[in-house]
């Protein structure tokens, strides 16, 4: 597989410059949103706006007001926990053309419960004239900029950072689902780094003679619910979602409201954190604990199917560690 | 855009509007008028440059909230003029000052009379707390705070594009209880945002009574400038002082004028309601006769006739 080192950077940076409507937003996580590099070769095109988030979403509304678009980096939660009701009143009611860039995802960061941001997607989705869009690979942090800069108001991106396996060779398009495989006995359905985990299961059940149907979303609202429905049709035994983030409100919960609206009889299992915090750890670590892993998928499957599989870690493919201390991080957050 | 009346006449006027107005309907932020009257007169009347209003005198009604299928949608920004590069722009911070706004609207010639019938009634633009639809209003500003954030982002804006209108937002002296506040005129500080300033009705009460009953907040002029904005500091009620105050060179830093003043000024009689003057609802009707009486007669004008309201 191959692994690419900050795609944000780069492909941020490539895209600004062509942009001067574009501002850069940080709050003290310069580095570690990795705009460090933009900071300093394009410091016109650059605002730090410090450890102050209320004020940085409010101010962001005054630019939108100027005509500008400004690109909000910091850690996920740092762009709605706080901030909620500035969020609301200077970006989210005028529709605002203001970009979050939202990093440290779920549990993609060992800083633990201050640091996780398990249920942005549950909030984001409610905010009326959100765009909601989530990176699952290093080509979607690439083309994630452009597609979020597309939208005529508001958008929340999930990024990754770091070191980023490509898996797909496609950029992202909004409201476009990934079709990665076509099987008929359960439809898996991933966002973000559980894709990765989702592929890992998807060839041991393969060869265990599961047939697997799975998608990957990239945009959570708008939510495909019709193209989503059509695929739940598809197959015999239900549906499994498996998201990083908590099962109440976010991938899970959407699918069940598609599946209800529709009419549509098909067993649901959610996958993801369930109704709790998580804490500090590695992510093959806290993917193991919360049953977010290849694994839990696959017994999610034989608990759908009724059938064992025999699969177990050894037959999956092998986690892909990344060292918490790595060039590419600005610290082991 | 100058009106023909002294400014003078135009807080005189706000003040018996929003007098008559609170009589009727049986309450209303009087309060905030006697202490902002000269304040937002003195914004519309002669500080800010303002082009022509390009709404309608009679407020249309409620369009709808910002959506991506609402083409219909606009703000109230238009009764403070266009936007081009040349003229300011004014936020209002505490939107319960909606009334006091409307009443100063109509007594500028931007909006009809009638506009304030529509007040807080249903199916109108004209809301008690004012929204972004409502004359006069630009965002919203409904949770305190957040004013002089955005007011910086778009000053910052306009700085960058070369327009030379001003950004100037009204505040209220409650707002400094805001952690927001502080960020905010940090960030100004910080970038040299000098096309900025506000003005700050400093009338020492929130709605819970007296600000130091409430929350003490100290020497705020002090705490302003070490954020780093230039303060100058009046008596909210003398045109004069808030001319002066205006005049004062910041740049590279914001302005911020504090204009100190009294929350039953040109309405003595209000003082027995005194320290509860967040809104004024009368407790009977004798009450109300008793200050329609009162009130009127400070205010050189005959009582409102109170038949069939």
């Amino acid at each position: 597989m191959e692994m690419v080192n900050r795609p944000y950077a780069k492909a941020f940076e490539d895209y600004a410059v062509q942009h001067p409507e574009v501002l850069c937003l940080s709050a003290d996580l310069t580095s570690s949103c990795e705009i460090d590099g933009f900071r300093d070769r394009h410091p016109d095109q650059f605002l730090s706006l410090g450890m102050a988030e209320q004020n940085m979403l409010s101010f962001a509304g005054g630019l939108g007001l100027a005509g500008f678009r400004p690109f909000l980096h910091s850690f996920g939660v740092f762009l709605y926990r706080r901030p909620y009701d500035q969020l609301m009143a200077s970006i989210a009611y005028p529709r605002r053309q203001v970009r979050l860039m939202g990093f440290l995802p779920g549990i993609t960061t060992p800083g633990g419960m201050t640091h996780q941001a398990i249920e942005d997607i549950s909030v984001m989705r409610t905010i009326p004239n959100m765009t909601v869009l989530e990176a699952g690979d290093a080509t979607e942090v690439e083309s994630i900029v452009a597609a979020a800069d597309s939208v005529d108001g508001p958008v929340y991106c999930r990024i990754l950072r770091g070191a980023v396996p490509r898996l797909f060779d496609t950029p992202l398009e909004i409201g476009k689902i990934r079709v990665l495989a076509e099987g008929t006995d359960v439809l898996v359905i991933t966002a973000g780094i559980t894709t990765e985990e989702a592929i890992r299961a998807r060839a041991a059940l393969d060869r265990a003679g599961v047939s697997v149907r799975h998608l990957h979303l990239n945009t959570l609202k708008p939510f495909d619910a019709a193209t989503i429905i059509g695929h739940a049709e598809q197959v015999k035994h239900g549906v499994i979602t498996l998201e990083n983030h908590l099962v109440t409100g976010g991938i899970g919960s959407m699918v069940a409201e598609a599946l209800a609206e529709a009419g549509l009889s098909r067993r649901l299992i959610r996958l993801g954190l369930q109704d709790t915090y998580a804490h500090g750890g590695s992510r093959p670590y806290l993917m193991r604990y919360y049953g977010m892993d290849a694994l839990s998928l696959v017994r999610a499957v034989e608990r759908l199917t009724g059938q064992q599989t025999g699969i177990d870690e050894d037959a999956l493919g092998a986690v892909r560690v990344e060292a918490v201390h790595s060039v590419v991080k600005a610290e082991a957050l | 855009m100058q009106n023909s009346r002294t400014t003078e006449d135009v807080a005189h006027g706000i003040r018996c509007r929003v007098f008559e107005h609170s009589m009727r309907n049986n309450g209303g932020y009087l309060s905030q008028a006697c202490s902002a009257a000269e304040q937002l007169a003195f914004l519309y009347n002669e500080a800010l440059n303002l082009g022509p209003s390009t709404m309608p005198l009679v407020p249309p009604p409620f369009g709808g909230v910002p959506s991506a299928a609402n083409h219909d949608y606009r703000t109230g920004a238009g009764y403070n003029g266009p936007f081009d590069a040349v003229h300011d722009r004014l936020f209002i911070a505490p939107a319960h000052y909606a009334l006091v706004a409307y009443a100063c609207l109509i007594e500028v010639g931007r909006m009809a009379p009638e506009g304030l019938e529509m007040f807080n009634q249903d199916g109108s633009s004209v809301e008690m707390i004012g929204a972004e639809h409502s004359p006069g209003m630009e965002v919203h500003n409904g949770t305190l705070g957040i004013g002089l954030s955005t007011g910086a982002g778009l000053a910052w804006g306009r700085k960058r594009r070369g327009e030379t209108g001003e950004v100037c937002v009204y505040m209220s002296d409650g707002e400094v209880q805001e952690g927001q506040t502080w960020e905010a005129v940090q960030a100004a500080a910080h970038h040299g945002i000098d096309n900025l300033w506000a003005l700050m009705d400093v009338n020492r009460q929130q709605c819970d009574g007296a600000m130091d009953s409430v929350m003490t907040v100290g020497d705020i002029a002090t705490k302003f400038r070490n954020f780093g904005a230039v303060v100058a500091e009046v008596d909210a009620h003398d045109l004069t002082a808030l001319r002066q105050a205006k005049a004062t060179p910041h740049e590279g830093q914001p302005l911020i004028v504090l204009a100190h003043s009294s929350p039953t000024k040109g309405m003595e009689f209000l003082m027995k309601r005194f320290p509860r003057l967040h809104y004024v609802r009368f407790k009977s009707d004798e009450e109300r006769r008793e200050m329609n009486i009162a009130i009127a007669a400070e205010l050189g004008i005959a009582p409102v006739d109170l038949g069939g309201h």
